[in-house]
């Protein structure tokens, strides 16, 4: 007998109207909004007949230039909502005192801060940091592409799947509220058995893929692309921070896959890696999800380090000081990242000589560290530091970070960690460690190689209004943290007794407020940079007086990058060429090579989608169904010959010689 | 050294304590003798990276200043990159701090291990010998405090006390998810986590009522998850044993596994009597009759395991579920909600079970404890033998 129940349930799961949060005022406004923007966006879309262009010109595009871009726009993208969330958590702690339950129950705030964690640093640091290795790695090392073009352009649309399916959990059900690392049991199917937590599992195992591929993808070609003569000590230090980075990529991100692959098991079929019960243990995956956990932090900040010392060396015009032992600090953090996590779990009762030695191996990073500050420093010294917006954020994240790196290594002191573990004070440590120099750094090299990309500077004024709003924000919000978690306060709180405590979240929510007017004051930035756009044309490909490859070629650069491959003979190769009278070649051009457009990446990445949802929701008929498909797909793949194409010789000499005739123009 | 130590700590402490008076930093002034001393770690490495921090800053903001491309008076060397000198300073001072802060680390992980007994009660005090120290079993449960005083037999909800300048061995578990013990002013926290023991050993050296609290968030009612912990002296705490004792209600089996389900804002309860071998049944998560304790499951795993029969003790050993029947009529569990208990996604309403503060008197929960009130040792209405929940247990 089928009945009409078991055939309802057969087809949607256990997905029903119950699932949709129509009875819930903000959601409803929510939805509404992004609908109405979204439907917007799509008519003007239509209306200008943008579709085919989008297509053609970006989604299916190979070009590392423009997956870079898209990455940074999904990450901006992310940044809003991850932001949206910060600010419901900052209000929210303001208000809810003296019994007050405050806007949101228990229910919704443990929703956000989970949703808060996993979207800014998965689907905000990570695709920013991605996007701008993208963008500049090839450059700055003379490739025209990266290794695996196509794998590139996968890659993004699999980060971008798992976005669309977090953002999913927003309108249909329900997000995890464990936190943003999970932690079983309460993660586990017994005392989460709602879809949030399979939500952020299959978000980001979708995104995993991509991390992963793009990490292998920069790898091979930070490694056998690089142009003649660049050898690896010549190679610039932000190329050498992504190498680093990826290789921490690809040997962490299966860690995270295999670890979440494993809590998927115990909620799906029953097994019991990480239960009370049955010989399951819990603490076996906080050191798993850790061991990939604490390499992240060093996947996000080791761009951020190379991008200061690009920026650094650019506006003080003088060569960065210390170059060797800039590359081997970075070598060194890279390797000891791996023998640090257990001091996100001092308190889990590991005796006391374990405790102190990742204690110790945690303060050991800070002098590689600090090495690499007094780089900086001494760069600066003896330097005509120009004060563009790039460079005003490298002086804001020195004197930011240097205190972020100072608690942090209190808390790597065990018994001082017992007192300040899961405080507000951690909080305060990790945002100012990540927002000090994960977003400064990125903002900082948003505004530095913005006209690369664009062909236009980004506006000053606005760069200015972005950088002081976000600094004094993120003082005015992080240290009254600072103090709370003093206090003995803790994370993760939703209501408060005690009533002495508002006013410091009161200073905590208007400085979260000063972030957003820095937020907009960027967005207005783009904006009126791109109005103004004429008066801040860079014809040159060089606006900065830059010293590494990627301003040799024009602004935007052509899609083959370079026409004739540059060759090497010192790093800050560029200032090498310039002061030796570097002459453009200007004929005997060739055809160029270059892969072609697809859109398999992209049908694969909506295969996905479909996928994760039919996991979610039990729908086995469309995950089976998603599966097969995306294996056809997959293999049909492999039969698509038609994977390249030249660039005629005469396309390459007439871009040339427009380039030619804007230099001339300009003199 | 200490002394200096401390003279510099207190220096440190003055300037932001002139920004911020009026407000508890219970961290920097704790009243028990543990947590003193991790403040004090705390002031002793924040000393010693300003060493290097502040110059740091300074030197940044000064050279930022001096080097500004207006400033034309100011050496401009763009050819100058490498010095072995600075190099050689660049790696040492860092290495330096490290070194001594490394050194600091590794005395004070080891002295302030929380799982070794106490030596002294305060700095200037030994441990005077005839001191018996006070054994606390803690239990995490969902959303409340539960303590037993096995030395006293009473047990008490959300409200713990303790003697002043006594030490305190804590043993603590939890009952579902991870939790974490947190008095501030008393010492440092360690987790809580179900079928597991964590020690703490810690002492309070000043009478008072401070705040205790999960510092490990844990679903739901986490936020509510918080306690006194009175510090009093000996006759006062005599008196708090004597109100529990009088005020009390036992302690059983059903009365625990009543207690163990999901509730948030519990009021404060006393228990005059606990069943006997009920917190090792807990931590071997075989509270509920019929369970086989890891204990035992532990002791037939090292005889060599179960063979074909181990397939019996199966559901014997499944906990996780425990509750699994019940979410219909009550208790969801703590990440539960649409679509396992049949609530919408987004309710206003909290998760089933949550938010609703169990009347003081007359619960059924209340009611259950009298009639479920055994003589210690007769473990009530269960098929589980006496012995296997209570390891150490003198019976046949």
């Amino acid at each position: 007998m089928f009945g009409n129940n078991t055939l309802t349930e057969f087809i949607f799961g256990r997905l029903s109207w119950q699932a949709i949060p129509y009875h819930e005022p903000i959601l409803v406004v929510t939805f509404a909004v992004v609908a109405l923007g979204g439907l917007a966006l799509l008519g003007l879309i239509t209306k200008y007949r943008l579709w085919g262009y989008l297509w053609t010109e970006w989604f299916t595009s190979v070009d590392h230039k423009k997956i870079g871009i898209m990455y940074v726009v999904l990450a901006l993208v992310m940044l809003l909502r991850g932001f949206a969330d910060a600010i419901m958590m900052r209000i929210q702690q303001a208000i809810a005192f003296n019994g007050s339950e405050g806007y949101l129950n228990p229910h919704h705030y443990d929703q956000i801060f989970s949703a808060h964690g996993v979207i800014m640093i998965f689907f905000m640091a990570m695709p920013f940091v991605t996007g701008l290795m993208n963008y500049i790695v090839p450059l700055q090392i003379g490739a025209r592409d990266v290794s695996f073009p196509f794998l590139n352009n996968f890659s993004f649309w699999m980060t971008t799947a798992g976005a669309i399916i977090i953002m999913l959990s927003l309108f249909v059900g329900e997000f995890a509220r464990t936190g943003w690392l999970a932690y079983p049991p309460l993660s586990g199917a017994d005392y989460s058995p709602g879809v949030g937590v399979d939500y952020y599992i299959w978000g980001l195992q979708v995104a995993g893929v991509g991390t992963t591929l793009s990490g292998i993808n920069l790898i091979a070609t930070i490694v056998k692309m690089r142009a003649p003569g660049m050898t690896f000590m010549k190679m610039p230090v932000f190329t050498w921070t992504s190498l680093c980075t990826n290789v921490l990529i690809v040997a962490t991100f299966p860690i995270l896959t295999a670890t979440l692959a494993l809590l998927t098991l115990d909620r799906y079929v029953g097994t019991n890696f990480f239960t009370n019960d049955l010989g399951g243990n819990p603490m076996m995956y906080v050191n798993l999800i850790w061991i990939w956990g604490h390499p992240e932090v060093y996947i996000l900040i080791l761009p951020a380090f190379g991008i200061f010392s690009e920026v650094v060396a650019t506006f003080c015009g003088k060569r960065l000081f210390g170059y060797a032992s800039m590359v081997y600090a970075t070598c060194v953090i890279m390797i000891l990242s791996y023998i640090v996590w257990l001091h996100h779990f001092f308190t889990m009762g590991s005796g006391a000589s374990v405790n102190a030695f990742f204690g110790i191996t945690t303060m050991i990073i800070s002098i590689p560290t600090g090495a690499k500050m007094f780089n900086w420093l001494f760069t600066m010294y003896r330097g005509r530091i120009r004060y563009e917006v790039p460079m005003l954020w490298t002086i804001g994240f020195m004197v930011t970070f240097v205190i972020g790196g100072m608690t942090g290594v209190m808390l790597a002191v065990p018994p001082a960690d017992f007192v300040l573990h899961n405080s507000l004070f951690l909080i305060a440590h990790f945002h100012n460690v990540i927002i000090g120099g994960v977003v400064f750094g990125l903002l900082a090299g948003v505004n530095y190689w913005y006209p690369k990309a664009f062909g236009y500077r980004l506006d000053p004024f606005w760069g200015k209004m972005s950088f002081w709003f976000w600094l004094i924000g993120f003082y005015v919000a992080f240290m009254p943290l600072y103090v709370l978690g003093l206090m003995g306060i803790t994370r993760r709180v939703s209501q408060f007794e005690d009533q002495s405590l508002q006013i410091w979240f009161v200073i905590a929510a208007f400085g979260a407020f000063l972030i957003a007017l820095g937020i907009a004051a960027f967005i207005i930035q783009l904006v009126v940079s791109f109005l103004r756009r004429d008066q801040l044309r860079d014809t040159t490909g060089d606006p900065w007086d830059g010293r590494t490859l990627e301003w040799s070629t024009s602004s935007p650069p052509p899609d083959y990058n370079f026409a004739f491959t540059p060759v090497v003979h010192d790093h800050d190769s560029w200032y090498d060429m310039k002061r030796r009278g570097y002459e453009r070649p200007l004929a005997g051009f060739k055809p160029i090579h270059m892969p072609k457009n697809t859109g398999t990446g992209l049908i694969l990445a909506a295969i996905s989608v479909a996928f994760a949802f039919g996991m979610i929701w039990y729908m086995w008929w469309l995950a089976a169904l998603s599966f097969v498909a995306m294996l056809a797909v997959a293999i049909g793949h492999t039969f698509n010959y038609s994977r390249d194409f030249h660039i005629p010789a005469e396309t390459v000499t007439a871009t040339e010689d427009a380039r030619s005739q804007l230099l001339a123009e300009r003199t | 050294m200490q002394s200096l130590f401390k003279f510099v700590g207190r220096l440190f402490l003055f300037l932001p304590a002139l920004a911020l008076t009026g407000c508890n930093m219970v961290v920097m002034s704790p009243s028990g003798d543990i947590a003193a001393q991790q403040r004090d770690l705390i002031v002793v490495s924040t000393v010693l990276m300003l060493l290097i921090i502040v110059p740091v800053i300074i030197l940044t903001l000064f050279f930022a200043w001096r080097y500004r491309h207006s400033n034309e008076s100011a050496p401009y060397d763009p050819e100058w990159h490498h010095s072995t000198r600075l190099e050689v300073v660049i790696w040492s001072a860092p290495l330096a701090i490290i070194i001594a802060l490394g050194a600091v680390t590794w005395i004070s992980t080891h002295k302030l291990d929380p799982y070794r007994p106490l030596d002294r009660l305060d700095a200037e005090r030994a441990i005077p010998a005839e001191t018996k120290p006070l054994t606390v079993e803690v239990v995490a449960l969902d959303w409340k405090w539960l303590f037993f005083y096995p030395d006293y037999g009473i047990a008490t909800v959300n409200e713990m006390a303790a003697p002043v300048d006594v030490p305190i061995n804590f043993k603590i578990t939890a009952s579902s998810v991870m939790n974490s013990f947190y008095v501030p002013a008393l010492a440092g926290m360690i987790y809580a986590m179900p079928g597991m023991q964590t020690k703490l050993h810690a002492v309070i050296n000043k009478e008072g009522a401070y705040d205790g609290l999960s510092s490990n968030y844990s679903g739901d009612g986490f936020s509510h998850m918080r306690f006194k912990f009175h510090g009093l002296q000996q006759a006062g705490f005599d008196q708090w044993v004597a109100r529990v004792k009088t005020q009390g209600t036992a302690l059983s089996r059903d009365a625990y596994l009543k207690l163990e389900k999901p509730s948030a804002k519990e009021p404060v309860r006393y228990f005059a009597s606990v069943e006997d071998g009920l917190f090792n049944a807990i931590l071997n998560m075989c509270a509920r009759p019929g369970q086989m304790c890891m204990s035992e499951m532990m002791h037939i795993d090292m005889a060599g395991g179960g063979g074909t029969e181990s397939h019996d003790s199966r559901s014997r050993l499944e906990y996780d579920n425990r509750h699994a029947g019940e979410v219909s009529h009550g208790a969801a569990s703590p990440g539960a909600t649409f679509p396992a208990t049949g609530n919408p996604a987004r309710s206003p309403e909290p998760a089933e079970g949550v938010d609703a503060p169990h009347q003081p008197s007359q619960t059924p929960i209340q009611q259950d404890m009298h009639e479920g009130h055994a003589t210690p040792g007769s473990a009530p209405g269960g098929p589980a033998a006496p012995q296997m929940n209570q390891p150490g247990a003198t019976q046949p």
